[in-house]
């Protein structure tokens, strides 16, 4: 096997960790509240910014300005819920998208008026690995690492702890949870949070490799929902799985032609995969 | 009736007069809002059905781009140009749209699949930047005044051109909203295994509003394309757009015949006052203000600023004509 090749797919499951962070969190929102946030990879953009003013402009220490950050990106979560999608919850699907969509744009926006459309880096410069005679980023690493043991944190939260359980109650059955003496709205909330917490961690983990602009969510965004619709929208398995072929096929495809050819065959798979299985690869 | 016709005339003689009154500036607005309006409404041909495609993107990309690279490399006039691009994005809607239909791809999946379907043909056009430019945008050779290019320098050839496209898309509105597609697509929307238990072509239907709304699109893009000369792949192609194109429609309204042409009204003028007003200065202020705008119009008045209108009215017409109650 080429080196280079062997190369282009280590890094891509590295990538995948991080795509696989934000699947979850978005399937989580999904599969309980039944809300597409569209501009979910926006609140990952609010996090990077974050990130990059406490560490590059104020001097936090980076990994209080991490945690600052999820945190922040929590309550963003909890706001986003509170203030837009509480409201259209009875609305049709597709209102409930347009909601999320204008939310897009006003974050986008509003990120441009504060911070302009400057490329920002934080500046931390991470050495790179030399596995044999591979190139291995270890910013990529750390991001694949940290995002598998959010997962496991996440899969044990939901497992083991009350208010978890009362979550997969709800994606399980909507209608017959409050009879059990679950507080709906309380769950929604408490998801909400996680996701925009998850979106925060992988925040973090983004903004040691790429610059953040404004518009850094279109970049990633259509991809996330790609990768959840492939597992199947709501099924958190399946878009994890769904996260590392995605990754494979941008990795790959990037080391065999262009960087935007290798988003185009990965999109132009989910187009394909979406008529084999309408329902996601993994839905039987 | 009479008021209808009064409003009729009142708008024709608006549209006749404005090319004299109004500065460069404001016929230039007024193009862009003709133009957007053709394609709002090409848009709402499948929106006003619960068919939400976010892929409209993809054909106004392919109308705008394949007409002004033939003419710039080739020298191929877009008479040519715009033809091959509406029948580009009618194969392309064929090719996605058909198994989508047959595999009963709907709702959210539709919308995401449709979603992709733009993304591929916005990268593909930064990808091919060689003759696109990529990220950067290109512009077309220009010839000045030319009827063999579409090239009119003078706006005003420009505003006739987009004021007949958008009565031509007013005009596929109001058949198919008078036809008797309308009933089955209605159907489809509601249900379509019901719909194709009482003898609805189901897949006929929906392939055929889906190939109308397409190929309008594309010659709404193509004719974009001509007047700004000047072509982004972001700007006619992708999610961004996409979405502008599903908020605009939604928020004028997808029932109504002119719903998608006020909510291009609506969505132009502000976005070019805000700019005005908030200046250089504040880069993204505008679209804030607009962001927030949406939000509340979807949260408040779902169904758009025309279908809004239309249940006042509707509500007074029933307050007026309910009998005088009977007192016993």
């Amino acid at each position: 096997m080429d080196i280079y090749l062997l190369e282009a797919v280590i890094n891509g499951i590295l990538l995948g960790g991080v795509l696989a962070l934000l699947a979850l969190g978005l399937n989580l929102i999904f599969g309980v509240i039944d809300v597409v946030w569209i501009s979910y990879a926006d609140v990952v953009m609010c996090g990077m910014y974050a990130v990059y003013f406490l560490y590059a402009q104020y001097h936090v220490p980076l990994p209080l300005a991490c945690l600052i950050a999820i945190i922040g990106s929590a309550c963003l979560g909890i706001l986003v819920h509170r203030l837009i999608i509480a409201p259209v919850l009875d609305a049709p699907p597709l209102n409930q998208l347009l909601a999320t969509g204008g939310l897009l744009f006003f974050l986008q926006s509003f990120a441009t008026l504060l911070f302009g459309t400057d490329f920002r880096n934080i500046g931390v410069r991470l050495p790179v690995l030399e596995l044999a005679t591979m190139y291995v980023s270890f910013a990529r690493l750390i991001a694949f690492v940290v995002a598998l043991v959010g997962a496991v944190v996440l899969y044990f939260f939901l497992k083991r702890t009350y208010i978890g359980t009362a979550i997969r109650a709800i994606a399980q059955d909507r209608e017959i949870v409050g009879l059990m003496g679950v507080d709906q709205r309380r769950v929604y909330l408490v998801v909400s949070a996680i996701g925009g917490a998850l979106a925060g961690l992988a925040a973090c983990l983004l903004a040691l490799q790429y610059d953040v602009h404004p518009f850094i969510g279109n970049t990633f965004g259509p991809v996330i929902f790609m990768i959840c619709v492939l597992g199947g929208l709501g099924n958190m398995l399946g878009g994890f799985f769904a996260a590392f072929i995605i990754s494979q096929i941008i990795a790959i495809g990037g080391y065999y032609s262009s960087t935007e050819l290798s988003y185009v065959f990965a999109f132009t798979f989910f187009i394909v995969l979406m008529f084999v299985r309408p329902r996601g690869l993994f839905t039987p | 009736m009479t008021a209808n016709r009064a409003l009729l005339a009142i708008g024709g003689a608006i549209l006749v007069a404005l090319p004299f009154v109004g500065s460069t500036y404001f016929l230039h607005l007024v193009i862009q809002i003709l133009i957007w309006a053709f394609i709002y409404t090409a848009w709402s041909l499948m929106g006003r059905f619960g068919f939400v495609s976010f892929g409209h993107g993809a054909f106004l990309g392919l109308g705008a781009y394949i007409p002004a690279l033939m003419w710039t490399y080739w020298g191929v006039t877009p008479w040519l140009g715009i033809p091959l691009a509406v029948g580009a994005s009618v194969l392309l809607a064929v090719i996605v749209g058909y198994p989508c239909f047959v595999r009963k791809v709907v709702g959210h999946y539709f919308a995401l699949v449709t979603l992709a379907l733009s993304q591929v043909v916005l990268l593909s056009l930064t990808a091919a930047r060689d003759i696109t430019g990529g990220s950067l945008g290109f512009t077309q050779r220009a010839v000045g005044h030319s009827w063999y290019a579409l090239q009119f320098p003078e706006k005003g050839y420009f505003y006739v051109i987009a004021v007949l496209l958008w009565l031509v898309g007013l005009v596929v509105w109001r058949r198919i909203d008078r036809g008797i597609s309308r009933e089955a697509l209605e159907a489809i929307g509601e249900d379509e295994d019901a719909a194709a238990a009482v003898g609805i072509n189901v897949m006929r239907e929906k392939m055929r509003v889906t190939i109308l709304s397409a190929a309008l699109t594309a010659l709404g893009g193509a004719t974009y394309g001509q007047y700004v000369m000047y072509l982004n792949p972001e700007t006619v192609s992708g999610i961004t757009v996409s979405l502008q194109i599903v908020f605009a429609a939604i928020a004028g309204g997808v029932y109504s015949m002119f719903g998608p042409s006020v909510g291009a009204l609506l969505t132009l003028a502000l976005t070019e006052g805000l700019r005005v007003w908030f200046g250089t200065e504040f880069i993204g202020g505008a679209n804030t203000i607009y962001g927030i705008l949406l939000v509340l119009c979807i949260i408040f008045m779902p169904q758009g600023v025309v279908g809004a209108l239309q249940g006042i009215r509707l509500k007074r017409a029933l307050e007026a004509s309910k009998p005088a109650e009977v007192k016993p």
